[in-house]
C-alpha cells in the first residue's frame, strides 16, 4: 500500500513546527501504523533526512507511551492505542495527517513527542493508598465484593496515555483523574484517604492548566482502555462530598 | 583468575535462612538513613518498588528511567499473574511446594536459598499489593480468586484480568509517586544510564544522558541499584518493549560485574506468529490461555484445510499426547520446543508454516463463551485486532518468541554483585529462575527483590560506608563521562550506509538461528565467528544522523545495539561452554531418547559467571557451584 503523509515536524519545544509531506511506499497491509512510520524512518535515514521522532515502547497497547493524532483523532481509527492501529484500516493512496497530542499541559518535545509529566504530578498529589511496605494485613482479611473489585478494575485499566485530554475540546484531564479516584475510592482499602485524594488530585489538575469538564464525552469515546465517563460522575460526587466536609470542618 | 565468588548464603536450615539473615544483618539507624544517597536505575516492578520502599525508609533516592514516566516500564505488559503460596484453594500448596516447583521448573540451575526466600516472600507481596489497592480478581464471596499456570498442579496464581503486570506496576508506581511527592525520591524520566562509575573498586555513581536535551550528567551516590530488566531484545524480535536493552548491565559488566548464565533465555510458547520483515516486535498471548486452550496441529504434513475442516481424528494434540499429566500446561521451554518440532516436521499452520493452533472450542462448549470472555476477553480482542481473526470462532495461531532472560548480573544473597556497592534486582540479575522461569514468577521476583529483599540487605553494604561519601568531582567521574562522550561521538561520526535497525535485525536473525530454541556447537561457533565481524562493520558503517545534543532516537538505539553486538558474543560463548542441555538451554547434542533436555549434573551443576577481560579478549569463566541439600536432582518429567 502507498500513502501520502502530512507529518508535524518540530525541532524542539522552543521552535515552531509545521506539517511536512512524505510518501510511505510499499507498506504491507498487516503492518501497524507505527511500523509504517518505522519503514518511512528507515527510508529517511538512508536518504540522510532526520527521521520522524515519535514515542512508543511496548507496542502492544498497554504502556500508554504512543501518542499520535491521526487524521484529527487521538490514537487514530478504531478502539485502542496508536500502536494497535493497522494499515489495513486505510485505503491505498489515502492522505493521512499525523500530529502530536495537543494540550496546554502537554509540552512539545520534538516532532510527535510530547511531555505528559503532568499526569505524574497529578498522581503525586494523591493517587495512591498510603501503605508502608511490610505493614499490610493478610490479603484475605478484607473481603471486597466482586462487583466493586470488577468496577475498580475497569477504572484502574487507564493506561495514562493522555488521549482523553487530547480529545477534549477543553483539554480536561477529568477522565484520567476520575479513573484513579474511582479505582481507589471503590475499594475498602482506599476509604481512609478518599476525601483528600479527590480534593488534592482535582486541585493539582486545575493548577497544571488542564481545562474543565463540559460533558462532551469525547474522552470516553476515545479512551483506548474504555474507561467509562460515569467515573467522572463518581469523581464529582466524591469531590463535592469532600469539599463540603472540608468547608464544614474548618 | 582473580575473582572468586561468595554467595553469602546463610547457614542453617533452608526455611530459617532468610529469618536468620535478617536477624544478623546490619542496620542503618533511621537518623542516619538520610545521609545515604541511593541510585536506582529502572522503574519497573523491581526498580519502582525498591525506590519507593527505600525512600519510605528515609534514604535519599534518585530513580532513573528512559521512558517518559516510570509507569511505562515494561513490567506493565505482563498479562497472566503472580504466584504466591497462599494455599487459598486448599489444594496442597505450601511455601516448600512453590520453592520446589520453581527449582524444578528452573531445571536445577538456581540457588536453593534464594528460591526458598522468594517463595516465603510471595505471601507478603500479595498482602502488600492488596493493601495498595491492586484490583485482583475476586470470588463472589469477596475473597481473592486464583488460577493455575504452566508447570504446576496447584492454583496459586493471582491475577487482575489479563493486566496483572499493569496493575502491580501501577501499585508500585503510585507508591513511588507518593515518595516523589514526599521528596525522598527524585525522579529522572527520559534519562538513560550509559556507564557505571567505580571509586576504589566500589560502585559510586553513574553517567546518564538526558534523552530530551542530550545533556550528559554524572550522579554520585553511596550505592547503585540496577533494575534495568532483561536482554531479550538482543534477538531483535521479542515480546520486550522496543526500548528494553542490555546497556546498563553490560556497562556494569565492563566495569567488573560478572555476567551470569547469559545463555539462559526463555522462549515463550504462546505468541502471535511473525508476519513480515518490517515487524518491530512480537506480541505475547498470555500463557494463562493454555488453561483453557488446547494446542494442536494437523496429523498430515502441509495440510492446508481451514482448522474447522479438519476432523478431530486428524488432529494431533501433541502436548496432551506426549505429556498426559500436565498436558497443555507443561513448562514454557517444553511447550516451545514441541511447537518448533512439529513445525520443523512440516505440520505447522498459517503463513510459512510457523504456527500451531491454540483452540478454545472445547472450553467454550464447556463453560460458555461469556466465561471465556470474562477470563481472556482483552486477549481475544488483542488477537483480533492484530490478526483480523476471531478466536471465539477459529483457533488462535501461536508460535514461540523470545520473552524473558533468566541470565543477568551475578548477585549474592544480598542481591549485591561482585562489585561492592552494586546491587542488581529483578530480571537484570540471574538469581532465582535457573535455566527456565515458570509462569507468573517474574512479577513475584521483581516485587520480592524491590519491596522486601533489598530494603533489608542494602544495609549490609551501607553500614560500612558511613562517612565515606564520594564527590562527583572526582577524576573517576570525569573519566567515565569523557568515555561516554567519546563513544557518542564515534557513533555519530561513522556516517556509514546502514541504519541501526538493519544491524539490529541482522544480529537478531543470527542469534535466533544459532542461539535460540535449540543450539549446537557448530552453529554457536559460526555465530562466534560472525558477531565480531558484524561489530566491526557496525562501527565502520553505521548511519546515525543528527547530533548528541538533542532528542535523537537513532542515537539512543545505536548505543543499545552497539552493546547488544558485544553482549551477543558472550551469550553464544556461554551457550557453547555449557555443553549440556538444561531448561531453555537445549543443546541438540544432549537430549534423552524422548527428546527432552539432558542435564549433566556431574560437570555443569554450576552458575557460569563471566568476567570481562578487555575489548576483543576472551572473558574469564568463574564458576559458582550449586549445592542442593533439600531437593533431589531429577530428570524433569511432565508426563
Amino acid at each position: 500500500m502507498n500513502f501520502k503523509l502530512k507529518v508535524w515536524r518540530q525541532k524542539d519545544g522552543r521552535s515552531p513546527g509545521s506539517f511536512k509531506d512524505y510518501e510511505a511506499k510499499d507498506i504491507p497491509s498487516q503492518a501497524s501504523f507505527l511500523e509504517m512510520l518505522d519503514i518511512l524512518n528507515e527510508v529517511l535515514s538512508e536518504r540522510g533526512e532526520d527521521p520522524i521522532a515519535f514515542d512508543s515502547d511496548c507496542r502492544e497497547g498497554i504502556c500508554g507511551m504512543c501518542s499520535l493524532v491521526i487524521n484529527g483523532v487521538p490514537h487514530g481509527p478504531g478502539k485502542g492505542t496508536t500502536c494497535q492501529v493497522y494499515m489495513r484500516r486505510f485505503k491505498d493512496g489515502d492522505t493521512i495527517w499525523i500530529e502530536p497530542f495537543h494540550a496546554a499541559a502537554f509540552l512539545p518535545v520534538k516532532d510527535l513527542v510530547v511531555d505528559r509529566g503532568a499526569f505524574d504530578r497529578i498522581i503525586e498529589a494523591g493517587g495512591y493508598i498510603d501503605v508502608r511496605t511490610g505493614s499490610a494485613p493478610e490479603a484475605n482479611a478484607l473481603p471486597v465484593p466482586k462487583h466493586d473489585a470488577d468496577l475498580a478494575m475497569e477504572a484502574a485499566a487507564c493506561i495514562g496515555c493522555g488521549a482523553c485530554v487530547a480529545a477534549c475540546p477543553n483539554s480536561s484531564a477529568m477522565l484520567f483523574v476520575a479513573a484513579k479516584v474511582s479505582h481507589l475510592g471503590l475499594l475498602p482499602q482506599g476509604q481512609a484517604e478518599r476525601d483528600s485524594r479527590a480534593l488534592h488530585m482535582v486541585r493539582k489538575m486545575d493548577e497544571l492548566g488542564f481545562g474543565n469538564c463540559r460533558n462532551h464525552y469525547e474522552c470516553e469515546a476515545i479512551c483506548p482502555a474504555e474507561v467509562s465517563a460515569t467515573f467522572i460522575s463518581r469523581l464529582n460526587r466524591d469531590y463535592i462530598v469532600a469539599s463540603t466536609k472540608a468547608a464544614v470542618s474548618v | 583468575m582473580s575473582t572468586t565468588l561468595d554467595s553469602k548464603v546463610p547457614s542453617g536450615t533452608l526455611d530459617k535462612k532468610w529469618d536468620k539473615h535478617r536477624g544478623e544483618s546490619k542496620l542503618v539507624a533511621p537518623n542516619n538513613r538520610s545521609k545515604f544517597d541511593i541510585i536506582v536505575v529502572g522503574s519497573g516492578l523491581a526498580g519502582a518498588s525498591a525506590a519507593a520502599t527505600l525512600g519510605e525508609l528515609g534514604y535519599n533516592v534518585k530513580c532513573f528511567c528512559f521512558q517518559d514516566s516510570p509507569r511505562r516500564a515494561h513490567s506493565i505488559a505482563a498479562q497472566g499473574g503472580i504466584n504466591a503460596a497462599k494455599n487459598y484453594h486448599n489444594d496442597g500448596d505450601s511455601v516448600f511446594r512453590l520453592f520446589y516447583d520453581t527449582i524444578k521448573g528452573g531445571d536445577f540451575r538456581s540457588r536453593e536459598a534464594n528460591v526458598h526466600r522468594l517463595a516465603e516472600i510471595s505471601l507478603n507481596i500479595i498482602d502488600q499489593c492488596v493493601a495498595q489497592g491492586v484490583p485482583f480478581a475476586r470470588e463472589y464471596g469477596g475473597l481473592l480468586a486464583n488460577r493455575s499456570f504452566g508447570g504446576v498442579q496447584v492454583s496459586r496464581t493471582f491475577y487482575a484480568r489479563g493486566q496483572t503486570g499493569q496493575q502491580l506496576l501501577l501499585g508500585a508506581y503510585q507508591a513511588l509517586e507518593q515518595q516523589i511527592a514526599a521528596r525522598t525520591v527524585e525522579m529522572y524520566p527520559r534519562t538513560e544510564m550509559l556507564d557505571l562509575v567505580l571509586v576504589n573498586g566500589h560502585a559510586k555513581g553513574i553517567v546518564a544522558r538526558n534523552l530530551v536535551t542530550g545533556e550528559i550528567t554524572v550522579h554520585a551516590a553511596d550505592t547503585v541499584v540496577l533494575a534495568t530488566g532483561g536482554y531479550g531484545n538482543v534477538f531483535y524480535l521479542s515480546t520486550n518493549a522496543k526500548g528494553c536493552n542490555v546497556t546498563a548491565t553490560w556497562r556494569a559488566h565492563k566495569r567488573g560485574a560478572l555476567f551470569a548464565n547469559p545463555c539462559f533465555t526463555q522462549i515463550h510458547p504462546t505468541c502471535i506468529p511473525v508476519s513480515g520483515s518490517y515487524q518491530a516486535k512480537l506480541t505475547l498471548m498470555s500463557e494463562s490461555l493454555r488453561n483453557d486452550g488446547r494446542v494442536w496441529v494437523p496429523n498430515k504434513k502441509g495440510d492446508s484445510r481451514a482448522p474447522n475442516q479438519i476432523p478431530e481424528k486428524e488432529r494431533d494434540y501433541y502436548l496432551e499426547r506426549k505429556y498426559p499429566s500436565f498436558g497443555n500446561l507443561v513448562p514454557r521451554d517444553i511447550a516451545s520446543r514441541n511447537a518448533k518440532e512439529v513445525c520443523d516436521d512440516g505440520r505447522g499452520v498459517g503463513p510459512g508454516g510457523l504456527g500451531v493452533y491454540l483452540d478454545f472450542s472445547d472450553a467454550i462448549r464447556r463453560h460458555g463463551e461469556s466465561t471465556i470472555r470474562e477470563r481472556y476477553g482483552n486477549l481475544f480482542e488483542m488477537y483480533l485486532n492484530i490478526t483480523d481473526e476471531n478466536a471465539y470462532e477459529t483457533p488462535m495461531r501461536i508460535y514461540p518468541a523470545v520473552h524473558y532472560t533468566m541470565g543477568g548480573l551475578w548477585v549474592d544473597y544480598n542481591l549485591m554483585s561482585n562489585v561492592p556497592g552494586l546491587h542488581v534486582l529483578g530480571e537484570a540479575n540471574f538469581s532465582d529462575h535457573g535455566a527456565n522461569r515458570l509462569g507468573a514468577s517474574a512479577l513475584m521476583q521483581g516485587l520480592a527483590d524491590g519491596y522486601f529483599v533489598i530494603p533489608s540487605t542494602i544495609a549490609n553494604y551501607l553500614a560500612s560506608q558511613l562517612g565515606k561519601k564520594v564527590s562527583p568531582d572526582r577524576p573517576e567521574f570525569k573519566a567515565a563521562e569523557q568515555e561516554v562522550r567519546d563513544r557518542i561521538k564515534r557513533l555519530l561520526s561513522a556516517k556509514g550506509k546502514k541504519t541501526v535497525t538493519t544491524f539490529h535485525r541482522e544480529l537478531g536473525l543470527l542469534v535466533w538461528d544459532k542461539c535460540g530454541m535449540t543450539r549446537d556447537a557448530q552453529g554457536l561457533n559460526e555465530a562466534l565467528q560472525k558477531i565480531p565481524a558484524m561489530r566491526e562493520e557496525f562501527w565502520g558503517n553505521v548511519n546515525v544522523l543528527g547530533d548528541g545534543e538533542e532528542f535523537n532516537q537513532a542515537l539512543e538505539h545505536a548505543g543499545r545495539v552497539a552493546d547488544f553486538l558485544e553482549f551477543a558474543e558472550l551469550m553464544c560463548l556461554d551457550a557453547l561452554e555449557r555443553n549440556e542441555s538444561c531448561g531453555c538451554h537445549f543443546r541438540t547434542e544432549h537430549q534423552t531418547k524422548e527428546g527432552e533436555a539432558l542435564r549433566n549434573d556431574n560437570d555443569y551443576c554450576y552458575v557460569s559467571a563471566w568476567e570481562y577481560a578487555g575489548q576483543e579478549a576472551r572473558p574469564n569463566l568463574v564458576k559458582e557451584p550449586l549445592a542442593f541439600e533439600n531437593v533431589k536432582l531429577t530428570q524433569r518429567s511432565y508426563k
